[in-house]
């Protein structure tokens, strides 16, 4: 083959592992030139601890209750909240359909997406397992092979809702409306009706039926030590079939390109 | 692989949008080594024949072959081989030229030497500079430069100059002819006439979803059109048609001006694509 221009360069290895490799190290680069993102998607659920932390010092079962809360909300903010964003922005941008036309295989891609979420959501719940043990007096997590799994399991769920999510926005603009409309009652719900003996039956029976509430208890079970620990496989059912549901909907209802309408 | 087969060979290529049909048999092969233009006004069916090219979009019907593919099956191989200037194509606001090159190069087997398509696409001074501080022209050409790096033989413009300023249109088109002069094959579309005639060996004039004419731009008598001068007179709206614009409104005005009159309305308009369009068929 002649090199009319006179320079291309050797093969480079363009299996789909390295691929997403590369496509996972941009993603982080990325996020961390984004301040606005690396605020809502990082320090808000830990100015939140702080806030909440601070008033509710002086009550163990509180601060118990409101640290696996927070990250519960983590899990949710990093994957959920990034994801619908991030799609909704790329979409509108045209940097999706233009991905869409290299030979970067699809798997690659959104392993690199799916896997800067992950790395954010382990980095929050890194930092508030040790505000949890050096702040708010709850110790390191007693079942940390339980901790993992419900991280893992919330993940993969809030990831697939997010993603499916983005196909419901219609526009950037209109992303935070459609996101918080989500997002705050969610939180508002699984956070203010653990104690079922104050909380109208019917709120419990939505707090129960959303992923939210069986994360954070399941996480309160891993964090804490001497919580009821009972329902888990319960609370991973019901989050396992939000996940089925969303990532059903993040396949089939996937589009690289804004609608021209 | 047969190296002297068409680049792209589409026949009878239909594709429908519901009740509307946004293309309706086309026709068109083009050559390896061939810049290629799709002449037409907004909504002429360009961008979907060219996105069912791309393997964006699936066809209604008909046939299609880019470099031996059917675009629909969306293979490694094909997106390996070829490049593509969207339209409205985005980049990452945070990431600067040379980071995107750098990362587009590794999608492909052999990509261009980095450095390289910055100075070719006229970035070198920007390449660290990040993506959300670059004007609308040095976006435009991150978009060639990331259609360049993966070194494909057939390369899709869609639309490459559309709201550039005189210089930069230029400056594409240099960089359009310095591509043809590596033997790459270009599909193009625009609906400049100028930019047609400039660039392209070979014109498709397409309208609602047809082609009205297909050739090398002279030959299709693209650029013969002439000056079109009109003004009302007795109520009458009286147009002219001329080569030389300057001597008849001298003329026409002088008159007027002798008469004590006013000529309403008086218009010149640059021949138009519509007016090439009415000369083709009226010859047809």
């Amino acid at each position: 083959m002649p090199d009319a221009l006179g320079g291309a360069t050797g093969p480079s290895p363009t299996n789909p592992v390295a691929l997403t490799w590369r496509q996972y190290r941009l993603e982080r680069r990325m996020f961390w030139r984004n301040p606005s993102a690396a605020f809502f998607n990082f320090l808000l659920p830990l100015l939140f601890l702080a806030g909440a932390g601070a008033i509710l010092t002086g009550s163990q079962s509180d601060l118990n209750r409101l640290v696996p809360s927070i990250a519960g909300m983590s899990v949710m903010s990093t994957t959920f909240t990034a994801l619908a964003y991030n799609i909704v922005f790329l979409r509108e941008r045209g940097v999706l359909k233009r991905i869409r036309g290299t030979p970067l295989p699809t798997i690659s891609y959104f392993g690199g997406v799916a896997a800067n979420a992950v790395t954010n959501t382990a980095l929050q719940i890194a930092i508030v397992v040790g505000a949890g043990r050096v702040f708010f007096g709850i110790g390191w997590p007693p079942h940390v092979a339980t901790l993992i799994v419900f991280v893992l399991v919330g993940v993969v769920c809030f990831a697939g809702l997010g993603v499916a999510f983005a196909h419901v926005i219609p526009n950037f603009e209109s992303t935070a409306a459609y996101v918080n409309a989500v997002f705050l009652p969610v939180v508002f719900v699984s956070f203010f009706v653990f104690d079922s003996s104050s909380a109208p039956g019917f709120l419990k029976t939505i707090a129960d039926a959303l992923p939210l509430k069986p994360l954070i208890d399941g996480l309160s079970g891993a964090m804490v030590a001497h919580a009821h620990t009972t329902g888990h496989l319960d609370a991973l059912a019901v989050i396992g079939l939000w996940g089925v549901f969303g990532l059903y909907f993040a396949v089939r209802g996937f589009s690289w390109e804004q609608s021209r309408t | 692989m047969n190296e002297t087969s068409p680049a792209i060979e589409v026949r009878a290529l239909c594709k429908r949008y519901g009740d509307y049909e946004a293309v309706r048999g086309i026709d068109i092969t083009v050559a390896r080594g061939e810049v290629f233009g799709l002449l037409g006004p907004n909504g002429a069916g360009k961008t979907t024949t060219v996105e069912i090219l791309e393997g964006y979009r699936t066809r209604t019907s008909g046939e299609v072959s880019v470099l031996g593919h059917d675009p629909a099956g969306r293979s490694m191989d094909l997106r390996r081989r070829i490049g593509i200037v969207l339209q409205a194509g985005g980049i990452y606001s945070h990431i600067t030229p040379r980071e995107a090159l750098k990362h587009w190069a590794s999608f492909y087997p052999h990509p261009r030497d980095v450095e390289e398509v910055l100075e070719l696409a006229g970035l070198r001074e920007k390449g660290d500079v990040r993506s959300r501080r670059l004007s609308g022209g040095q976006l435009r050409r991150l978009d060639f430069a990331l259609a360049l790096v993966g070194d494909p033989e057939l390369i899709f413009l869609d639309e490459p100059t559309t709201g550039f300023d005189p210089e930069a249109r230029r400056a594409a088109w240099e960089t359009v002819r310095s591509l043809r002069a590596l033997g790459k094959t270009i599909l193009l579309t625009t609906h400049y006439l100028d930019e047609a005639q400039e660039l392209a060996d070979r014109v498709a004039i397409v309208k609602d979803g047809r082609v009205l004419a297909i050739g090398p731009p002279r030959e299709l008598g693209v650029g013969a059109s002439r000056y079109r001068v009109a003004y009302r007179g007795d109520g009458q709206l009286i147009e002219h048609e001329t080569d030389d614009p300057t001597t008849l409104l001298y003329e026409l005005t002088g008159g007027a001006l002798a008469r004590g009159q006013r000529l309403e309305e008086l218009s010149v308009a640059r021949p138009t694509l519509e007016d090439v369009y009415l000369e083709l068929t009226a010859d047809a």
